[in-house]
């Protein structure tokens, strides 16, 4: 369908992932494709609900189930079809081909447990190796995320947020995956605590060559660390492309938007511009373009049919039917 | 940016101190607790070294000096056969705390093994365990273990075993509530991620984060299971005589009350202390344990 290169390293194919919850379905995530090479990273943006987390949970396969059910498509890593193994084989992968680092550092360790055994427990699980063994490679870990070895033995109570972090991406990072799922890590942090941890998360997975997919709502964390990105908006992607390409050459009314309610320090503005209402429900999605109650400039065809990713550019894809090329620029009929 | 971090992680050495140890200095400070913690250990000690404290055999009989009033040479009296009732109560000691601690053990045992299954799993496995937990809830407690007492006949492995299902429920209801609190932390989800197995995840991440409202709670009903113990033998359905069981020493010389009461009052003294004793510590052990009531 699109990007197809021979070096693709994971290859997300119409992913359909539902919720049931109290007799409704809850259509999270609807359709999604994207490529990801090896090494590289990929953003995926998008507001809360959007159906970034449960794409990054069901390439895991840890969605909770109930509620959640994967319904159709095709996760292919390194030309396995993670959906069609059975969960035996895909507890081989978890935590040692593809890992995961997990939102809210507070709650992503076991406050009972010694973090120096936490990892060790991630390294125990892959690897035939004793014990001791083990504590020392967590131990080395600890170290290579900038916590001082000695301070294995303390709980998790003992460490600040920050720090909780670097030990949640220790244990992340303890088996060297090939993929690593970043799901909004830097979100419960403050801002000189978020940079620290994406510098480090940039460094070690140049050191493990590990490709990652960045998931975040902060257009700010993606510029900074991945190569291609897609925004995600009621479970579908709206658009898709290089990181110059979104970021520069911006096209779907929504990402527009996106771009409009950030705050700028270049620019006098007294106001942000937010997207008018909210985003759909995700039981109820709106016929047509699920933006198209948002949108200002839906028209009559928008309500109706079902708009399909179109490639605008080279390597960029764009979910709306208005958009046109103009003098390198992209503008959307009004 | 790195070199930061470093600097921010080389603070002075944090004293470390165990979780344990912090728990037994808040224990320490708590005076009802630590009455109640050595009134048990006593007790416990007594069991242990009966052989040593008692000064005779439990079932030897001096028909010579049978119903004698507490004096030097027997100082809580003999009963009607003129065995030492001191001596009994010591030797007793060993079946009324066993079948406390015992029973507590298995039943809490059970339980929580029921009651995280339950939690974890949800959906029909959470229906199904729940409602056999109410049926056998739905029979009073006393009711309850003297049906299973009656089915099995009495005898100390019986008793142990009624009281031991008695107590199921409970350990089963506290450790789903407890597990339903923790079911949906991340760090179960993150050592899913990690390829944890089920029951890994379950004993080793589940269950130490469901413990401290069990164990509170068991700490408690071992004085009320020694009652029932006691209870048991005193309708003469526990431990049976010549055993040496509070209870059944009570419900011996229930007859003889108004003539000779230290049959009675002594072995019922030591019920008391004991229950007492462990409901202090295990008071102790709730504030302690108690994260929000730290000072």
């Amino acid at each position: 369908m699109m990007m197809s290169k021979n070096d693709t390293f994971l290859s997300v194919r119409d992913l359909v992932v539902e919720y049931t919850a109290e007799g409704q379905v809850i259509h999270a995530v609807n359709g999604v494709s994207f490529d990801l090479e090896r090494g590289k990273t990929f953003g995926l943006v998008g507001e809360t609900g959007a159906g970034k987390t449960s794409t990054a949970r069901a390439i895991l396969r840890i969605l909770p189930d109930p509620p959640a059910k994967i319904r159709g498509g095709e996760i292919i890593l390194d030309g396995e079809d993670l959906l069609k193994i059975s969960e035996k084989e895909m507890r081989k992968i978890r935590g040692r081909k593809v890992s995961m680092i997990f939102q809210d550092p507070m709650t992503a360790l076991n406050p009972i447990m010694k973090v120096g055994e936490q990892i060790s427990e991630v390294i125990k699980m892959h690897n035939d190796i004793p014990w001791r063994e083990a504590n020392e490679r967590a131990v080395k870990m600890l170290e290579r995320v900038g916590i001082p070895g000695d301070r294995s033995e303390e709980y998790p109570h003992q460490f600040s947020g920050g720090m909780k972090q670097r030990v949640v991406i220790a244990m992340a990072l303890a088996c060297s995956p090939e993929l690593l799922l970043a799901d909004e890590p830097t979100t419960a942090l403050d801002v000189t605590i978020q940079a620290q941890v994406l510098e480090m998360i940039n460094k070690l997975k140049k050191d493990f060559n590990t490709s990652m997919i960045m998931i975040s709502h902060n257009l700010g964390v993606v510029a900074e660390v991945c190569d291609d990105l897609a925004v995600i908006y009621a479970g579908e992607i709206v658009e898709l492309g290089s990181k110059e390409a979104v970021f520069d050459h911006p096209a779907h009314p929504y990402t527009l938007g996106l771009f409009g309610a950030v705050p700028s320090l270049a620019e006098e503005k007294d106001r942000l511009n937010p997207i008018s209402g909210l985003p759909p429900d995700p039981s109820h999605l709106p016929e047509g373009c699920h933006f198209n109650p948002r949108c200002p400039y839906a028209q009559e065809q928008c309500l109706k049919e079902k708009i399909p990713l179109r490639e605008i550019g080279p390597g960029h894809f764009c979910r709306c039917i208005r958009v046109t090329e103009k003098e390198g620029k992209y503008v959307i009929l009004g | 940016m790195l070199k930061v971090a470093t600097v921010e992680g080389k603070t002075p050495k944090i004293k470390r101190k165990s979780e344990f140890i912090v728990v037994a200095r808040r224990l320490s400070k708590n005076s009802s607790a630590v009455i109640g913690f050595v009134v048990a250990a006593l007790l416990v000690f007594m069991a242990i070294f009966a052989p040593l404290v008692a000064p005779y055999p439990s079932a030897k009989q001096d028909l010579a000096h049978t119903r004698q009033a507490p004096s030097a040479q027997h100082i809580m009296g003999t009963d009607e056969l003129g065995r030492d009732i001191f001596s009994r109560i010591v030797w007793g000691s060993r079946y009324s705390l066993s079948i406390g601690f015992l029973a507590v053990l298995i039943g809490t045992a059970i339980g929580m093994l029921f009651g995280a299954s339950a939690g974890y799993f949800g959906g029909v496995v959470d229906d199904i365990i729940m409602r056999l937990m109410d049926v056998l809830q739905s029979i009073p407690g006393i009711l309850l273990v003297i049906t299973i007492s009656v089915v099995l006949g009495p005898g100390f492995f019986n008793t142990l075993l009624a009281l031991s299902i008695g107590g199921i429920p409970m350990g089963c209801r506290l450790t789903r509530a407890a597990v339903l609190g923790v079911r949906h932390q991340e760090y179960l989800e993150a050592a899913t991620s990690i390829n944890a197995s089920t029951p890994r995840i379950i004993l080793r991440h589940v269950l130490p984060n469901s413990f401290a409202p069990v164990l509170v709670s068991s700490t408690m009903s071992i004085g009320n299971i020694i009652m029932m113990a006691a209870m048991l033998s005193f309708i003469g359905l526990g431990v049976q005589p010549p055993t040496p069981e509070w209870g059944s020493m009570i419900s011996g010389g229930r007859t003889l009350i108004r003539t000779c009461p230290w049959m009675v009052t002594f072995p019922g003294i030591f019920i008391m202390f004991t229950v007492l004793a462990l409901n202090l510590f295990g008071d102790g052990l709730r504030d302690a344990l108690d994260p929000k009531l730290k000072k």
